[in-house]
């Protein structure tokens, strides 16, 4: 134990009597002169969310030039619109984060939620079942679909990419033998579920229209913000991510841990499900086809590390309103579609290399 | 796979039968089970072949409908001319690989005749040589290769009719077709062979000049208020919708790609309360879509099929094993026309159109 003596004790000797002219501070780092740039990395590496938001109101402000699109992009209406076109993407992300913070990777979470509302939809409409049993099968699918994941990586010890490689295939097959590749119509919901549809009802504040799938989007968020910060579990995540078997040192039940983090990632893809229903109205087999993909593009934009343990669930959500911003921009700035990939594509290798040069700092 | 037989502990993962814990094992032969079942299950489909004459239908999936129906046009057929009929299909739609694995399939078999739905075409015309080499007769059904000479025959819906007719039907029921503003929802941004044949074909319909008849987005008339990607499914279609609704609020006629597109194109405009301002086409002829022209969410919608195809690609191949005629393309064209209807429930003069509940007869899927 190597508490620092104060000079409150006195102890006779002559030889400490010198002590008192010593330097009383306590131990400190040097704090180095620093340039500008070790500054801007220093505060980055302290605030991982700072490079989204600066892209984003970056993004933002070019796409309002009048030059650039004629002051279409900046209306409440159409920033309303941005919002709820990424408010799936943006759930699926949040689960999405949750696995990738375990330094994982979840290529099932598209055909997962797509899984969940087929299930809601033929459950509520074509066999005609009460909306919230509807609901709940829907629930039982992503979830345990998310079960069935975890225990692939935690008791078979499989790689998650492997596994949700597989999971994804599969998935995507049962849905599809379900369904026979035939959609939910929109005017069968409202007649049969319309309940299903509840999170494309919206309220307008002004102009613009916010949708409850856009608040539920911000509330998933919300919600998993403090689980990750607030409490035991939510540290687990991150310790696991980081090194997992320091967390296993330290005495976190890490398979148990990642089982839990795998159905909670389920639990938030039916949440997916379910606000997708609003969001497109009908139920289709072949939407979302990206949406994996799509999901993993906000968190990495987003600032979490695909190595896991590191970043903020904020990020993804930042992540995924930029990804949104630059197809709504692009597009009313009169470009073709190629240049909206183009430009995430950039993107992404932007935001890891940004990520590769902060994580320097503490090197 | 020792791993499934369960014979022994093999030897990259003994930590795994070391193990005690009762549920673990338990959870982990569950697992195994359900693999093993589903490993099982895939092996059930070969079939030997005994007839004289043999086929094979190759489709892109065998989960859309469009193909679903396609398979009961050709099943049926060949019951009844006695033709062995082995079909085979791609796991997506551009699962090229398995395609040309089935037409490998069908060589070593010796099949008298090949349909086809060709995934991708180009990538296929080697193996598809191949087979009319080894003495088949490959048609191609629904998608033409490019040439369209590179099977025997392809017997196909004419897409560029199919969107000149629903082009027509929009003019001709605008007030004012010279004020129209226009919404092109195409496929994707590959612009593959239907994708432009449609989309040129309902603005040539619709009296717009569509300069290069292979090219999307090409053209410079003011109506057109732009184009976008659905993917052919209604997130995509909505999607589509919403931001060219963006660039121009006051669209009133709203071009689709096929149904699914229509639907969430459809769903966009409701969202913003204007669903009566726009007519809405689109191509295909599935029920769903039928329904909604039944209900008045599209405004029309040209009618293909699928089963047609079918059932006249296999009448092909028995007269072709009879005394070796090959089929002959429709006048004019460099395929064989299986037909386009337009199905609307508000008729235009000098068109010719069947209504909803007429189509819900013929409908596929």
């Amino acid at each position: 134990m190597s508490d620092t003596p104060k000079g409150s004790r006195k102890t006779g000797q002559d030889f400490e009597s010198t002590l008192s002219s010593s330097d009383t501070k306590v131990a400190a780092f040097e704090r180095k002169h620093r340039g500008v740039m070790d500054t801007i990395q220093h505060v980055l590496h302290l605030n991982p969310t700072l490079v989204p938001v600066m892209v984003l109101v970056a993004s933002v402000l070019i796409f309002s030039l009048p030059m650039v699109t004629e002051g279409k992009f900046l209306t409440m209406f159409n920033l309303s619109l941005v919002m709820q076109q990424v408010s799936i993407i943006g759930i699926l992300a949040a689960a999405q984060s949750l696995i990738i913070l375990t330094a994982g990777i979840d290529l099932s979470v598209g055909a997962l939620m797509i899984f969940s509302a087929v299930v809601m939809g033929l459950t509520g409409v074509n066999l005609g079942m009460p909306s919230f049993v509807a609901l709940i099968l829907g629930f039982v699918v992503a979830i345990g679909g998310g079960l069935v994941n975890g225990l692939f990586v935690t008791r078979v010890k499989l790689p998650p990419f492997i596994v949700t490689l597989g999971t994804w295939y599969i998935f995507l097959s049962i849905l599809r033998l379900l369904t026979g590749s035939q959609s939910i119509r929109s005017q069968d919901l409202d007649a049969e579920a319309p309940f299903l549809k509840i999170f494309g009802s919206f309220i307008s504040l002004g102009s613009a229209r916010i949708t409850f799938g856009v608040i539920l989007m911000i509330l998933v968020f919300a919600v998993l913000w403090y689980m990750l910060n607030k409490t035991a579990w939510g540290r687990h995540v991150y310790a696991i991510g980081d090194d997992k078997e320091a967390a296993e040192l330290a005495g976190i039940k890490t398979d148990r841990m990642l089982l839990t983090v795998y159905m909670m990632a389920g639990l938030v893809v039916g949440i997916a499900a379910w606000a997708s229903i609003g969001r497109v109205g009908s139920i289709s087999p072949n939407a979302f086809a990206e949406a994996n993909l799509q999901s993993i593009t906000a968190v990495v934009i987003g600032g979490i590390s695909l190595f896991g343990g590191r970043g903020s669930i904020l990020g993804p959500l930042f992540g995924a309103l930029i990804v949104g911003v630059f197809e709504s921009g692009l597009r009313l700035a009169g470009l073709d579609v190629q240049w909206q990939v183009f430009a995430i594509g950039w993107l992404i290798i932007l935001a890891v290399a940004i990520d590769q040069w902060i994580r320097k700092v503490s090197a | 796979m020792p791993r499934l037989s369960g014979a022994g502990p093999p030897a990259d993962c003994t930590h795994f039968w070391e193990e005690t814990n009762v549920t673990n094992t338990f959870t982990k032969a569950a697992l195994l089970g359900m693999t093993a079942a589903g490993l099982v299950g895939m092996a059930g489909g070969a079939q030997a072949a005994s007839h004289s004459i043999s086929a094979c239908l190759i489709t892109k999936t065998d989960t859309n409908p469009f193909f679903v129906k396609m398979k009961e046009g050709a099943e049926a057929k060949a019951e009844e001319l006695g033709i062995e009929l082995n079909s085979y299909a791609g796991k997506i739609d551009g699962d090229v690989e398995t395609q040309i694995a089935a037409v490998e399939s069908c060589i070593a078999a010796g099949a008298k005749g090949i349909l086809i739905t060709p995934s991708d075409g180009p990538s296929l015309t080697p193996i598809i040589t191949q087979a009319r080499e080894a003495g088949a007769l490959v048609i191609a059904l629904d998608t033409p290769f490019e040439p369209a000479d590179v099977a025997d025959a392809t017997f196909a819906t004419d897409n560029f009719k199919a969107g000149e007719l629903i082009g027509e039907w929009a003019a001709a029921s605008l007030e004012n077709p010279e004020e129209a503003k226009i919404a092109m929802l195409d496929l994707n941004a590959s612009e593959v062979s239907v994708d432009y044949l449609r989309n040129n074909g309902f603005l040539q319909g619709f009296g717009i000049d569509i300069k290069d008849p292979t090219d999307i987005g090409d053209e410079d008339d003011p109506r057109i208020v732009g184009n976008d990607v659905t993917n052919g499914n209604e997130e995509g279609g909505r999607t589509a919708m919403e931001n060219l609704m963006q660039v121009d609020s006051s669209i009133n006629v709203v071009y689709t790609i096929n149904e699914p597109a229509a639907a969430g194109a459809y769903e966009a405009l409701r969202s913003f309360g204007m669903e009566d301002q726009a007519l809405i086409v689109s191509v295909d002829g599935g029920c769903p879509g039928v329904q909604n022209v039944k209900e008045g969410v599209i405004g029309a919608t040209s009618m293909q099929f699928p089963l047609l195809m079918a059932s006249l690609g296999v009448e092909a191949i028995a007269k072709f094993a009879e005394d070796g005629t090959k089929p002959e393309n429709s006048e004019g064209l460099d395929f064989t026309n299986t037909g386009v209807e337009l199905v609307t429930d508000n008729p235009v003069d000098g068109i010719p159109s069947i209504t909803s509940d007429e189509a819900l007869e013929k409908c596929w899927g």
